[in-house]
């Protein structure tokens, strides 16, 4: 278990150093976010009215697109440079290996969309700085890269992984966009626990089927 | 501890019988035997698309056989890979290095991964090794492919694996390097592991190693000791007509 | 399955046509005219709509099964049985689907109704054909195999939160439209042709499935012949 956890922390560290120093990956999908909101701010008239009933939809819309982008980034540069075989040819679990990559890919997904709450107050005067908000973004996010890691890891070996990954991600993960929105929209208007609680229950439950699920079917997909 | 199925089994580097391995329709390896004893080096002679790679990454756990049975250091590469990971080096085609990481770095992550103490020491002494002191802070991405190479040979030796293996070295090296090289190869043998080393330069691997074979369409077409061989004779037999082409 | 299950498999084919004969008669003949509310004649597409949708799900059913056998096993057998049965588990989807919309466009004047069966159909659908196509950008089809078990098994494993998500925002937003799903009795001949069609489908399933996965068989068959030639 130690070891399991050191493991795991030691591929994490690594993507964050290189993260860090290079920023790639979080400008790109950054940028792309800000995009999105951009066009949905021309596509929609945004008075308030109007932001009520589809501002939900579009902050999670946002936020599912760019972490597309972000997870495909996980395992496609290590594919690419070659750097996934140094991983597997480590005496490390690849349990521990899945753990490291989610930990990180998890991580930029929040930090962009902790920093896009201001862009969406900004473009549609949508407040989005509300406790329940942030425990469904924290908790859908997390469901969102575990699946998303592992699909990610098949599409880094295809040819077509920009369209490959979307298609094999969104029926799955569709049960958490149904349950983001629900309970950003209750979030919003003020609800609380009583309209927050019980679809929270459900992401986390979702996230905690899908980690252990991710985690088991990851061997088979990296096995060559 | 699992009980080993002859007397013979630990004491060999590299156990392999009837190794066979197909990617759908093209089959890369049919029925491979071979032993390598600690302290030996074993040259993999072939054409293009003979199986060395194939071969190599199988001994590496990155390939899965399909059929027979391949051991290193006693260990059973499909049911104790872990193990197995643990005992080998591998220098690929690609460096394995982290581009916006330094050498230093790359190398401290990679003695983390392999659980490794003192890794920062252990780190130092295998710059200084490889004599890459010099650049070790400097991005992978800005060095040389041949400083990339000696980094990879570092990474690959961190652990002091009983088998090394290298597939086709010699590419993108300098003379110093190839000289490093030598010298990495006789040290490994000399400290009783062992080094398999696919490669297309003949010379290099009759220099280095005292056992050859050459692979032709999977198939083990020759296999001597490198005393009794010269570069004639296996470039001969790499280069004789291949056998009956699958589709 | 090999060339052995030849008999068994041209029964079941038999069969099937058979049934499915004998179904159509049911279902223009036997079956009485529905109500105006649920379509008059165009309502008669519901035996074709509900059986469909039925057999796509035990297809998606059999395929994650066999999917899991197969990541134990890694015998082909049970591969074949999976790829055969998500290839006619989609055939039946897009009736269920094409049935689906056209019934009720002209009953509830909107191609789709989003309600919880709905949903989850076309969520199976869309997970199937992710299914097909991720066994073709694979660089191997042994690989391709895994990859495709995985989905399916991901698939099977979101079902009850795609049910339970769907139900819950259907229960937020829409009135209950009395859908393809209606309940309520049926009178007995209706019943009957229902039954009657679900069994058809359900030959039909069979014998497809096992003719695709006996063809795989069969060339992966001619395929090992090959190789022990050229060895």
């Amino acid at each position: 278990m130690i070891s399991y956890l050191r493991s795991a922390f030691t591929v994490y560290a690594k993507d964050m150093r290189l993260e860090a120093r290079t920023k790639e990956t979080f400008s790109a999908i950054y940028a792309f976010a800000v995009i999105i909101a951009f066009v949905f701010g021309f596509a929609f008239d945004p008075n308030p009215s109007v932001i009520a009933l589809v501002g939900p939809g579009i902050v999670w819309v946002a936020y599912v697109f760019t972490g597309i982008l972000g997870m495909n980034r996980t395992f496609a540069v290590e594919r690419d440079r070659g750097t996934l075989e140094g991983l597997l040819l480590a005496p490390v679990s690849r349990e521990a290996i899945y753990a490291g990559k989610f930990a990180s890919t998890a991580t930029i997904m929040l930090v962009v969309e902790v920093l896009l709450y201001p862009i969406f107050l900004l473009l549609f005067e949508l407040n989005l700085f509300n406790i329940w908000f942030v425990l469904v973004t924290v908790t859908a996010t997390v469901g969102f890269a575990s699946v998303g890691t592992l699909f990610s890891a098949i599409a880094a070996h295809t040819r077509a992984r920009e369209v490959l990954l979307p298609l094999l991600f969104l029926p799955i993960v569709l049960p958490i966009i149904i349950g983001a929105v629900a309970s950003t929209s209750a979030a919003l208007s003020g609800e609380g626990w009583d309209g927050v609680g019980k679809w929270l229950q459900f992401i986390i439950a979702f996230d905690l089927v899908f980690l252990v699920l991710s985690s088991w079917a990851f061997d088979f997909v990296v096995e060559e | 501890m699992t009980m080993n199925s002859t007397a013979e089994a630990p004491l060999l580097a590299i156990d392999v019988q009837g190794l066979s391995k197909s990617f759908g329709r093209m089959i890369a390896l049919r029925k491979v035997d071979f032993q390598l004893a600690y302290g030996e080096g074993l040259a993999l002679f072939g054409h293009n698309g003979a199986g060395k790679s194939t071969l190599i990454r199988t001994l590496s756990t990155l390939v899965r056989p399909d059929d027979g049975i391949v051991r290193i250091a006693g260990f059973d590469c499909n049911k104790q890979a872990a193990q197995v990971r643990n005992v080998i080096g591998y220098v690929g085609h690609q460096s394995l290095l982290y581009e916006d990481l330094t050498p230093r770095e790359n190398l401290r992550f990679y003695a983390k991964m392999y659980g490794l103490p003192d890794a920062n020491d252990l780190v130092e002494r295998s710059l200084v090794e490889i004599g890459a002191s010099t650049y070790a802070n400097r991005r992978v991405r800005v060095l040389s492919n041949g400083m990339q190479k000696r980094v990879a040979i570092a990474r690959a030796l961190l652990h002091r694996p009983r088998v090394l293996l290298l597939d086709e070295p010699e590419s993108g090296l300098d003379q110093s390097g190839l000289k490093l090289l030598d010298s990495v190869v006789a040290a490994v043998k000399q400290g009783g592991a062992s080094v398999v080393m696919a490669t297309h330069s003949i010379e290099l691997g009759l220099a280095l190693a005292e056992r050859a074979i050459v692979l032709t369409d999977g198939r083990v077409s020759l296999a001597c000791a490198t005393s009794d061989t010269n570069v004639e004779a296996i470039q001969k037999v790499v280069l004789a007509e291949r056998g009956a082409k699958d589709d | 399955m090999g060339i052995a299950g030849l008999s068994i498999r041209q029964g079941l084919i038999g069969l099937a046509a058979l049934l499915f004969l004998t179904d159509l008669y049911l279902i223009l003949q036997y079956a009485p005219t529905a109500s105006e509310a649920l379509g008059l004649q165009v309502q008669r597409i519901f035996y074709f709509h509900v059986p469909s949708a039925l057999l796509g799900m035990i297809a998606f059913a059999v395929a994650a099964l066999a999917s899991i056998v197969y990541l134990a096993k890694r015998a082909r057998k049970w591969d074949n049985i999976a790829w055969a049965s998500a290839e006619v588990g989609t055939l039946f989807f897009t009736v269920a689907i094409g049935t689906g919309a056209i019934w009720a466009k002209p009953v509830w004047q909107t191609w789709w109704v989003w309600d919880v069966n709905g949903t989850l159909t076309f969520m199976l659908w869309l997970v199937f054909i992710s299914y097909l196509i991720v066994r073709s950008y694979a660089p191997t089809v042994e690989r391709g195999s895994r990859w495709a078990a995985v989905v399916a098994i991901f698939g099977a494993a979101a079902v009850p939160f795609v049910y339970m998500a769907a139900d819950w925002w259907e229960g937020l937003h829409t009135e209950r439209i009395t859908g393809p799903g209606a309940g309520g009795s049926m009178e007995g001949e209706m019943f009957l042709t229902l039954m009657f069609s679900l069994v058809t489908f359900l030959v039909l399933f069979i014998a497809l499935v096992a003719e695709r996965a006996a063809q795989r068989g069969i060339e992966e068959s001619i395929e090992e012949i090959r190789r022990e030639v050229s060895a």
